[in-house]
């Protein structure tokens, strides 16, 4: 029996006039992996920060590990769940060993340094994200697809319980999407965790995540099972584009036509 | 791996305090009188009725701690601005805090008040500004780019206010007026109100600091790491604020040292705030009581504002250090 670590009940969310969701309803269990699919514009990224608590929803509670949202202080809530946002780059120079290891806040005490065990922490997700030898590099000076590789590294420095992400296979190129979301894959689907991400790319989906949460942006939506949605008739629905589905290797993949 | 922060920068700190105690040294010994160093020691401890003893006493050393303090809370403003704005060009001015203190010591000035009132009317000009644009730019969403641009039209007003009273004054007066538009510490002679105001900035900043470096990854981040941004926000800004009104109320708007000692410690130690807060507040110390000292010795015995001095080292120090920060980042 695995625990809930999200639930979302009756949320309703709006941005200005455009409605995001009405009546969302979602169980996120430990060991899972959600996708959220939508059209531009739908609010994937909107409810994603609603869910970290970031954005006022309208209406609706959404409670981690059976505890109500603003039940948590934000270094406690810090600790269940984590948050990659899309870039926003900093103006400030700083190395890419400082921000991985600022991951490690919300486990500090209020003036409390890191420990050996802290630095280890960042020195190990440094080397799992690939991006070992630029500790000491001015995170101006990254490129895209470094940095992203750094924001990965952040969160896993976080270790939060739930992990969300806001399409997280930016500036990758094809082979760092697969090597990343696996990697997110081995620590996130596991006992006493899971991921929920934001994605533009249908067949990465399909092929990491076992949950799917499709935002129509109108206020529809449908959540269940990657086998029971990822039809081409739901995915057609949701992009307003034919859609057919082909198996390549023996991997389901959409073919937009 | 890398060494751990505090371990990997406890040289340079160490090494800032000794230029702090060096710097004080060569303040005490510097003057009309020169006094040894062999003589200082003895002196600074026993009363031997000497000229040497009262001029030390009663002149050298409350100067020099004035600039000491004033020097450390410029340098401790900037880098709370600095983190505030994002921007590692910002300085205690930007928002118009100093405008609001020089218009009302101005202002008094040029009513001939009693000089023991113009420090309080600095401090209450920069309470007006503050307090104006902090009900300027919160009014709906708190945001720190409405911040400031708010704050940098407000200071425009208020240097449009300072050339009105200038073009006012009587020529008499003028000389007076553009010393404390400057920068001067000539009549700063009671150091324990900028010493007590530095180790009170000192210690909040230092409680702030994990905060700050989170504030730097930007405002989603830092909340999503755990930060209430909004309250730091505020709280940042109230005090870097009242650390430039106090700064500004002792010794007039003495420019570039909160803008060059953080810049100096952050291509020294990096922008870890915890390292970041007491190197800048030494070396911004260090910088004002050596700058006062040359202010008060280079045209002897006619005395320059320190500002003056400040600027002229400023300046090119920046576009050094400017240089520097470019060349490392390619």
């Amino acid at each position: 029996m695995s625990r809930e670590l999200l639930r979302v009940d009756n949320l309703a969310l709006s941005i200005g006039n455009t409605c995001v969701t009405k009546h969302l309803d979602l169980r996120i269990e430990e060991g899972s992996c959600w996708g959220i699919l939508g059209p531009n514009g739908a609010g994937k990224t909107t409810l994603l920060h609603a869910l970290a608590g970031l954005h006022p929803a309208d209406s609706g509670h959404i409670s981690y590990q059976g505890m109500q949202l603003d039940g948590y202080s934000p270094k406690a809530l810090a600790r269940e769940r984590g948050v990659l946002f899309q870039t926003e780059l900093s103006g400030f120079p700083g190395t890419l060993f400082e921000t991985v290891l600022a991951g490690r806040h919300p486990h500090l005490g209020h003036l409390g340094w890191e420990s050996p065990e802290d630095l280890q922490q960042a020195s190990r997700v440094i080397e799992l994200t690939g991006l070992q030898g630029l500790e000491g590099r001015n995170t101006q000076t990254l490129s895209g697809g470094e940095r992203q590789r750094m924001e990965i590294a952040t969160l896993l420095t976080q270790q939060p319980h739930l992990a969300l992400l806001d399409e997280p296979s930016n500036h990758l190129d094809p082979g760092q999407q697969i090597i990343m979301l696996q990697l997110l894959r081995e620590h996130f689907a596991v006992a006493g965790h899971a991921l929920l991400m934001v994605l533009h790319d249908c067949n990465l989906a399909i092929r990491f995540c076992d949950h799917l949460l499709l935002l129509k942006g109108d206020g529809q939506h449908l959540a269940g099972t990657t086998r029971e949605l990822a039809t081409p008739e739901n995915l057609s629905w949701l992009y307003q584009h034919p859609v057919s589905l082909q198996q390549v290797d023996g991997n389901t993949c959409l073919h937009f036509r | 791996m890398p060494r751990h922060p505090l371990r990997k920068s406890l040289p340079l700190l160490s090494l800032l305090v000794l230029l702090a105690i060096g710097s004080l040294g060569v303040s005490l010994m510097t003057g009309s009188v020169s006094i040894p160093a062999a003589d200082l020691w003895q002196l600074l401890w026993h009363d031997d009725g000497s000229v040497q003893y009262r001029i030390i006493h009663e002149l050298r050393l409350p100067r020099t701690l004035s600039a000491f303090g004033v020097g450390g809370v410029l340098a401790l403003a900037g880098v709370l601005m600095q983190a505030l704005l994002r921007n590692p060009l910002a300085d205690p001015y930007i928002l118009g805090v100093s405008g609001g203190a020089a218009v009302a010591v101005l202002g008094a000035m040029l009513l001939g008040l009693p000089l023991a009132w113009h420090a309080p009317m600095a401090f209450a000009g920069a309470l007006a500004s503050i307090l104006l644009l902090f009900a300027l730019a919160h009014q709906g969403n708190w945001n720190t780019s409405r911040l400031l641009l708010t704050g940098v039209v407000l200071a425009a007003g208020w240097s449009a206010l300072i050339s009105f009273v200038l073009s006012l004054s009587p020529p008499m007066q003028l000389p007076g007026m553009l010393f404390w538009l400057m920068g001067d510490l000539g009549d700063a002679l009671t150091p324990t109100l900028p010493l007590v105001v530095l180790l009170i900035g000192l210690i909040l900043s230092l409680w702030l600091s994990p905060a700050l470096n989170l504030a730097l990854l930007g405002p989603q981040r830092a909340a999503a790491l755990g930060v209430k941004i909004r309250r730091l926000h505020i709280f940042i800004y109230v005090l870097a604020s009242l650390l430039t009104a106090a700064a500004v109320s002792i010794a007039g708007a003495i420019g570039f040292i909160g803008l060059i000692a953080p810049h100096m410690l952050r291509l020294l130690a990096g922008s870890d705030h915890r390292i970041l807060i007491p190197g800048a507040a030494l070396i911004g110390a260090s910088l004002l009581v050596l700058a006062d000292t040359a202010a008060r010795t280079l045209i002897a015995p006619m005395q320059l504002p320190v500002g003056v001095l400040t600027a002229l080292f400023g300046v090119p120090v920046f576009l050094l250090l400017l240089h520097k920060s470019y060349g490392e980042r390619t």
